[in-house]
């Protein structure tokens, strides 16, 4: 269980892709605030997004730890280009209506809570302690986020059709969340988390009772896009690095 | 003090005597600083007046989401981020216990955002100046939530008993928001030239907007009397706007930045600064439509609700089926 028995590289892999899903999907949640189409879910939104930026406060800063190069969380947030970013390209899509941000919610949550269930086994004791704690909001998260894809799936015939269309846009980015590389394969055999693909199942049976209850049709298009992991993303994670580097960018070593 | 020109539709203070025993009675609860409930009798004008306070006051907390929401993308740290984001959703909570408050007055909370959207109910006028810099988010926990808590932790013993309550939870979570505000004000004053420059800039534009928030002179208005005698307003807006500058003014000069206001000076003898007035035609300007982002804040939750309607339906319609299969069940 002990820190010195992984390698360094992989749990700083680890935490970097952990901790980057969570600061890029906060970041598009906060993206709502003030405009979301009712005051509760602006309320719900910016809690979510607070959570994720909680947590990429943690995994972020153990990646800094474990690097041993000096960087703080905050180095790492501020002052990575894109290429050494390691979220998922599902997280970094755009919001698009209110549906799409939902449903892209949903997938990922779907996926996340087993992760992090899974990672509070891992080897590295610092990991496992993230993970529980993290599970605990992203349970939470999950509940909420496909509670609503069934309401809506379920609603009138425009939020179906709204749901329907979100879901067939974003379903080919759901793929690589269990689409295995070399550095997954090095973490699993470090202890650290399970090897990607282990987790489709839960995820698939979990995503279609949902979407089931929702009168969604799960796509037949199977195609992942791959890339964010291995730092190869699509062209929105420039302009949101853009956004919130900026100030660290135009004012370097400043303290805020 | 996220309510400004809040009319009373009285035309003068009425004597106890000139009232008929019902409002006279319901008078001289107040006066024996009794809360007064939702199911209780009111004078029609006491609650016209409330809805268009609290309601006022409500917007404020929404709209006020927009100039700062601005920034949760480009705070500096994660740290500042999910402070700025905890504030953020703070201010739509607040929104919500006063939308809450107010329906206890027999008004929807869509019949108040129809009132936001049409122009005919107000927001605070603070809330049309621009965020142009991480220091204005400072400068607006600093002195815009600092000159919100001077209004509303008397509002906290005012006679409406939902009204009062909600002011207590929303007290506790203003005086976070505005020492927060201050913590980014001092860590820039500290900070590189640059960083400096950038609070003073932002201490010069958002003082005078700041003392605006407290509304004009009301020392000859029969509405603030009324409102007053209904205690559900306990101090008039100048003495508000004294304590205010008294209590900043320390602070800005604590962080080693410049009150733009050249008449601001001591004066012994009242125990208080002499200052400035604020340009009260910018002001009225602004409560018009005409300030600098106006139509933006407007449009935007213009925007967020149209846009939303599918959803809300959405969900307003699956809670029909629900209901349907219930009862189909049940049969």
């Amino acid at each position: 269980m002990a820190g010195h028995a992984v390698q360094t590289a992989p749990l700083v892999e680890l935490a970097l892709r952990m901790g980057d899903n969570c600061l890029i999907l906060g970041h598009r949640n906060s993206e709502w605030c003030g405009h979301s189409p009712a005051l509760e879910e602006d309320i719900a939104l910016a809690n979510m997004a607070l959570d994720l930026i909680g947590q990429t406060q943690l995994w972020l800063g153990l990646a800094a730890e474990a690097e041993g190069r000096g960087r703080s969380a905050d180095d790492l947030a501020y002052l990575r280009d894109v290429p050494a970013f390691r979220n998922l390209l599902l997280v970094e899509q755009p919001n698009g209506d209110f549906g799409r941000t939902i449903m892209r919610q949903f997938l990922f949550d779907s996926w996340h809570l087993p992760m992090l269930r899974a990672l509070q086994g891992a080897s590295d004791e610092r990991v496992a302690e993230i993970a529980e704690k993290a599970s605990k909001e992203v349970a939470y998260h999950l509940e909420r986020s496909g509670d609503l894809v069934i309401r809506l799936g379920d609603g009138t015939e425009e939020s179906h059709r709204r749901m329907q269309a979100a879901l067939d846009l974003l379903w080919s980015y759901a793929g690589e969340m269990f689409a295995g590389d070399a550095r997954d394969a090095e973490i699993a055999a470090a202890g650290l988390a399970p090897e990607p693909d282990s987790l489709r199942p839960v995820w698939r049976s979990h995503v279609e009772a949902v979407l089931a209850e929702a009168t969604l049709a799960v796509p037949q298009n199977d195609y992942a896009q791959k890339g964010g992991k291995s730092g190869r993303h699509s062209e929105h994670l420039g302009f949101i690095l853009a956004e919130m580097q900026f100030l660290q960018r135009a004012y370097p070593g400043a303290a805020w | 003090m996220y309510a400004q020109l809040v009319k009373t539709d009285a035309a003068r203070l009425r004597t106890l005597d000139e009232m008929d025993p019902q409002e006279r009675a319901f008078q001289e609860r107040i006066d024996a600083g009794e809360k007064i409930e939702p199911k209780e009798w009111m004078p029609e004008g006491y609650r016209k007046t409330l809805v268009r306070q609290i309601s006022q006051h409500a917007h404020s907390e929404i709209v006020g989401q927009l100039p700062e929401g601005n920034w949760i993308t480009r705070a500096p740290t994660l740290e500042r981020k999910a402070i700025l984001l905890a504030k953020v959703q703070d201010e739509a909570g607040h929104g919500l216990y006063l939308y809450c408050a107010a329906e206890t007055l027999g008004i929807s909370r869509d019949e108040m955002y129809a009132q936001l959207h049409s122009g005919k109910a107000k927001y605070s006028s603070i809330f049309n100046y621009p965020t142009l810099s991480w220091a204005d988010i400072g400068a607006i926990g600093w002195l815009v939530d600092g000159a919100a808590i001077m209004n509303q932790v008397p509002l906290q013993r005012c006679s409406y008993g939902p009204y009062a309550r909600a002011m207590v939870r929303i007290c506790k979570e203003e005086s976070f928001h505005q020492r927060q505000g201050f913590h980014i004000m001092s860590v820039l004053a500290k900070g590189s030239d640059a960083q400096k420059a950038m609070a003073q800039d932002a201490l010069d534009r958002w003082w005078w907007p700041s003392l605006m928030m407290f509304g004009p002179s009301d020392d000859a208005s029969v509405h603030s009397a009324q409102s007053m005698a209904w205690n559900i307003k306990q101090d008039s807006n100048d003495a508000l706007r004294q304590k205010f500058v008294d209590q900043t003014v320390p602070q800005a000069r604590f962080l080693g930045l410049t009150v733009p206001d050249p008449d601001l000076a001591w004066n012994e003898e009242k125990g208080g600064f002499d200052f400035g007035q604020p340009d009260w035609d910018e002001f009225y300007a602004v409560i018009a439509g005409n300030g600098p982002c106006n139509r933006e804040r407007l449009q935007a939750r213009k925007d967020a609700w149209d846009e939303g309607a599918w959803f809300r339906e959405g969900l307003s319609a699956h809670a029909r089926k629900k209901a349907d299969r219930r009862m189909a069940q049940a049969a």
